[in-house]
């Protein structure tokens, strides 16, 4: 019961091996488990064992993306190892901030982790082959020219003689690292590009992989809490007597100045005590925020003067004044809670010296800042052990649990204590995805051309929230994903002569986040849908409305076509199918998406959905795959549930029952199309989702001539008269 | 005290008799494989077999399974070889960030013990587990290669 998880006690290991650092473990480590660890590192990246196991060190978070697999397929690449003799392990925040951030970026969002990071790790594996070659060579004192690696086995070619990466690591690991690292081209790949399996998978199926709600360590004790249920509310009073001499409870403490949190032996004790405990909040003036009163907000900034300006081209207002014909509508998109199925948690061990956390995040830094902040400690007496994530979503790119779990730590030095949110904590408690409205006005000449697009967004902005340091003159970019021009990140696929793209940015109490797909998600319903309506209100085929106007943008037009082929689009479907499409471009690739779906007496069913992702390169045409489906059950959940309203300063929806999710019976068949161009680096676990609820919405409009211009559906009557 | 066999091994735990099975699992017993994910039945992460029959651990108070036999995800391999369901999700790489995938194996192995080769309408009505980084087409898959394994 009281003993440390594996992973962990490696990851302890490695720090004080490889790093040099003099940590001040609390944990006693077996003299057997420090020798079978204690194998030099070849560099930051790779270490390998004497018995040729290579252990891969991934400094991104798995979260379920694959990442792990990814990202060790490309220095297993230029490593020219055994595949089947890899594992892997995380580099701990506090390591990675000691050795001059080796490791570069730890942060895992926005679909990044292989492609901003593919370089530096194929380096990383490339270099250590070349010094593992290096040693073979210096020991059999020949040129190191007429050494090859293959497989973690090194041969001289003229004497035949070889060796394996594991007899030679050490001496490698005392060469100095080769300057000039050059890289394999991805068409002579042989581990990167291939649909290998996953390196986690059987612990997933057997109940030993641990995350962090299953840390265990001696003398653990846990912890609930409940933050101010009032958006930005306070604490007032709690009476501790309540629970305090309660069996399993042993202390009661505030948590900074919103919360209150039980300290006890088990969590059902703990969340029961608290929740017979009296807590008074203060809400201030937010008790009067309530969903309407953040709709007519977003509405007023619809019309308003003042709006940042994000994509520009001629003049779109003079050109919408002058058109012959004229297309408007109105389009919204909620609050929508990240769901992730671990609840938030994380575990702290505080004592005056040294302050450690034991969390999922999707941001090791961050959270080892905010552990020191608030452990009051310098960031070098701190760290941060991170766990495998039972999903993350953005969610975890957040920090605020693992403040909490450290601030209420704080209050028993000494005593590990795991903090666990319940589902209701946790989905009142999330940095929602923000809430948004827009109003799209097109204009046509006679000829049947579209000749201007106004497109005004109104919106709540996450980086006012997050990082306002990273507004630009207060305009927030990021409301712009897949809508500017000449983007690598994004860009506006089609050619408008009048474009206008302007954000009225409203901020509401309630806090937003970075949700899965962030900004495109809202972005593809408004211009999807709209060139869906633009299309059927001059009477053209949604997809050569959007081929001819999408013909400056070859890359963006692929996907589409690609799509558009693979379902027969232009052929008749099945008796009672109809189908719609959608194509944009988020984190860097192409994607474009057809739904076939069928409304019989108002019931949707989705059946099946063609997909097609261009992402540059494909680490893992396989995971891609798993990726592109499982983003259309996330876009498909909150197309057709995902919700989260406000009434008299809280949020109203609690739970799975209130905030329902796509089960099985609602999953279409999916069949996704890897169509990698290989000139460009671009995400995989975000974008193909922006275009689920647009294709689902324009295919819903082709079976019941319904236009359908906010989710989530379950608020609509989809019966046709 | 409250008797509990968890495994084919039997606990003895000093606990209110109110505690969800979840937690006496997790916390008493220390079995972590089984999940908690919204602790009022809806999600499926808790899912044990109680008497083979797939249970939400999290609703059911142990007081109520004392003299049953209680089947976690640590339990469902039989003497070291993983269960068809297991040995299915491995080779069809199911799981993503895997969190509800215990809970999901074990409704999928009570279901095929009830229906060794369910139609997908079956699977529809049977699995209602979720999963929220969406491997329900691969879980689709991974049942079929079960039942016909």
């Amino acid at each position: 019961m009281n003993a440390m998880p594996k992973f962990n006690r490696r990851t302890f290991l490695v720090s004080s091996v490889a790093a040099g650092l003099s940590l001040g473990f609390h944990i006693p480590f077996s003299d057997e488990a420090h020798a079978q660890d204690a194998t030099p590192e070849v560099n930051a990246w790779v270490v390998i064992k004497p018995d040729d196991t290579v252990v891969i060190r991934i400094a991104r978070s798995e979260m379920g993306q694959g990442t792990r697999t990814g990202l060790a397929q490309l220095v297993a690449e230029e490593l020219q190892c055994d595949w089947s003799k890899v594992t892997t392990e995380y580099p701990t925040p506090g390591q990675n901030v000691a050795r001059n951030r080796v490791w570069q970026n730890f942060s895992t969002g926005g679909s990044r982790g292989i492609r901003e990071s593919n370089e530096y790790v194929r380096k990383g594996g490339a270099a250590a082959r070349m010094m593992l070659i290096q040693a073979a060579a210096n020991d059999w004192n020949v040129p190191v020219a007429e050494c090859r690696a293959e497989n973690s086995v090194i041969t001289h070619q003229p004497s035949g003689r070889s060796t394996t990466y594991g007899k030679v690591a050490e001496a490698a690991s005392k060469l100095e690292a080769p300057k000039d690292v050059p890289l394999k081209a991805a068409k002579d790949w042989t581990i990167a590009g291939k649909p290998l399996k996953r390196l986690d998978t059987v612990a997933k199926t057997n109940g030993t992989q641990v995350y962090g709600l299953d840390i265990k360590l001696p003398g653990m004790l846990v912890a609930s809490i409940k933050e101010s249920p009032l958006l930005n509310g306070k604490v007032k009073s709690f009476d501790a007597s309540k629970a305090e001499g309660r069996p399993g409870v042993r202390k009661v403490v505030q948590v900074g100045d919103n919360a209150v949190a039980v300290i006890g032996d088990t969590f059902y004790q703990t969340k029961t005590a608290l929740a017979d405990m009296p807590i008074e909040w203060d809400g201030g003036e937010n008790v009067k925020v309530s969903s309407d009163t953040i709709a007519a907000m977003l509405k007023e900034g619809l019309g308003a003067e003042q709006a940042f300006v994000g994509n520009k081209a001629g003049d779109a207002k003079a050109a919408l004044a002058s058109a012959t014909k004229r297309v408007e509508a109105v389009y919204s998109y909620p609050f929508q809670a990240h769901a992730t199925m671990e609840p938030m948690n994380a575990t702290a061990l505080y004592t005056p010296e040294r302050c450690e956390v034991w969390c999922p995040t999707q941001n090791g830094e961050a959270a080892l800042a905010v552990c020191a902040e608030a452990a009051g400690l310098p960031v070098a007496k701190c760290d941060v052990y991170k766990q495998d994530l039972g999903g993350g979503f953005g969610r975890r790119g957040m920090s605020d649990y693992v403040r909490q779990a450290v601030t209420v730590a704080k209050q028993m030095p000494g005593t590990p204590i795991k903090l666990i949110w319940s589902r209701e904590d946790d989905m009142t408690h999330d940095f929602y995805h923000p809430i948004s409205q827009c109003k799209l006005s097109a204009g046509f000449d006679t000829a049947g051309n579209l000749t201007a697009l106004h497109m005004r967004i109104s919106s709540q902005s996450i980086m006012a929230y997050v990082f306002p340091q990273n507004l630009q003159n207060g305009m927030d970019p990021a409301v712009f994903q897949g809508l500017t021009p000449n983007s690598p990140e994004g860009h506006f696929g089609y050619s408008i002569p009048n474009l206008l793209i302007d954000h009225a940015m409203r901020n509401t109490a309630v806090r937003p986040g970075f949700w899965r797909g962030v900004n495109t998600n809202q972005n593809a319903i408004y211009v999807e849908c709209f060139m869906d309506e633009l299309a059927h209100a001059t009477g053209q085929d949604p997809l050569a409305f959007r081929q001819k106007l999408l013909a400056d943008h070859p890359k963006h037009l692929a996907v589409l076509n690609a799509v558009a082929e693979r379902a027969g689009w232009g052929k008749p479907a099945p008796a009672g199918i109809y189908r719609g499409l959608a194509q944009f471009m988020g984190y860097g690739s192409y994607v474009a998406a057809v739904a076939e779906v069928s409304v019989n007496n108002g019931q949707l069913k989705v059946h099946r959905i063609v997909a097609a992702t261009n992402s540059g390169h494909a680490v893992n045409p396989a995971q891609i795959e798993r990726q592109v489906a499982g983003s259309f059950v996330y876009g498909l959940s909150a197309a057709l549930y995902g919700e989260c309203t406000v009434k008299d300063g809280r949020m109203q929806q609690e739970n799975f029952d209130t905030y329902e999710v796509m089960r099985m019976d609602e999953m279409p068949k999916v069949e996704t199309i890897v169509m990698p161009s290989n000139d460009f680096w671009g995400g995989v676990g975000e974008p193909t989702i922006s275009v689920a609820a647009p294709a689902v919405l324009n295919a819903i409009f082709a079976a019941t001539g319904k236009r359908i211009r906010e989710i989530p559906l379950k608020n609509h009557d989809l019966k046709t008269a | 005290m409250i008797k509990l066999t968890v495994n084919g091994k039997t606990h003895e735990v000093d606990v209110d008799p109110d505690t969800p099975l979840l937690w006496v699992i997790r916390e008493w017993v220390g079995l972590t494989g089984t999940k908690y994910g919204c602790g009022i039945a809806q999600c499926g992460a808790c899912t044990v077999h109680i008497d083979g029959v797939a249970t939400r651990s999290c609703s059911i108070p142990v007081s109520a399974v004392a003299n049953n036999q209680i089947t976690t995800i640590e339990g469902l391999a039989q003497s070291g070889t993983p269960h068809p369901v297991q040995k299915a999700w491995v080779a069809l790489d199911v799981p993503q960030c895997g969190y509800c995938q215990s809970g999901m194996i074990m409704a999928v192995a009570a279901l095929l013990k009830e229906n060794p080769k369910p139609t997908d309408a079956d699977i529809d009505a049977a699995i209602t587990n979720i999963c929220r980084c969406g491997t329900y087409q691969q879980v689709r898959e991974a049942i079929h290669a079960a039942a016909s394994a």
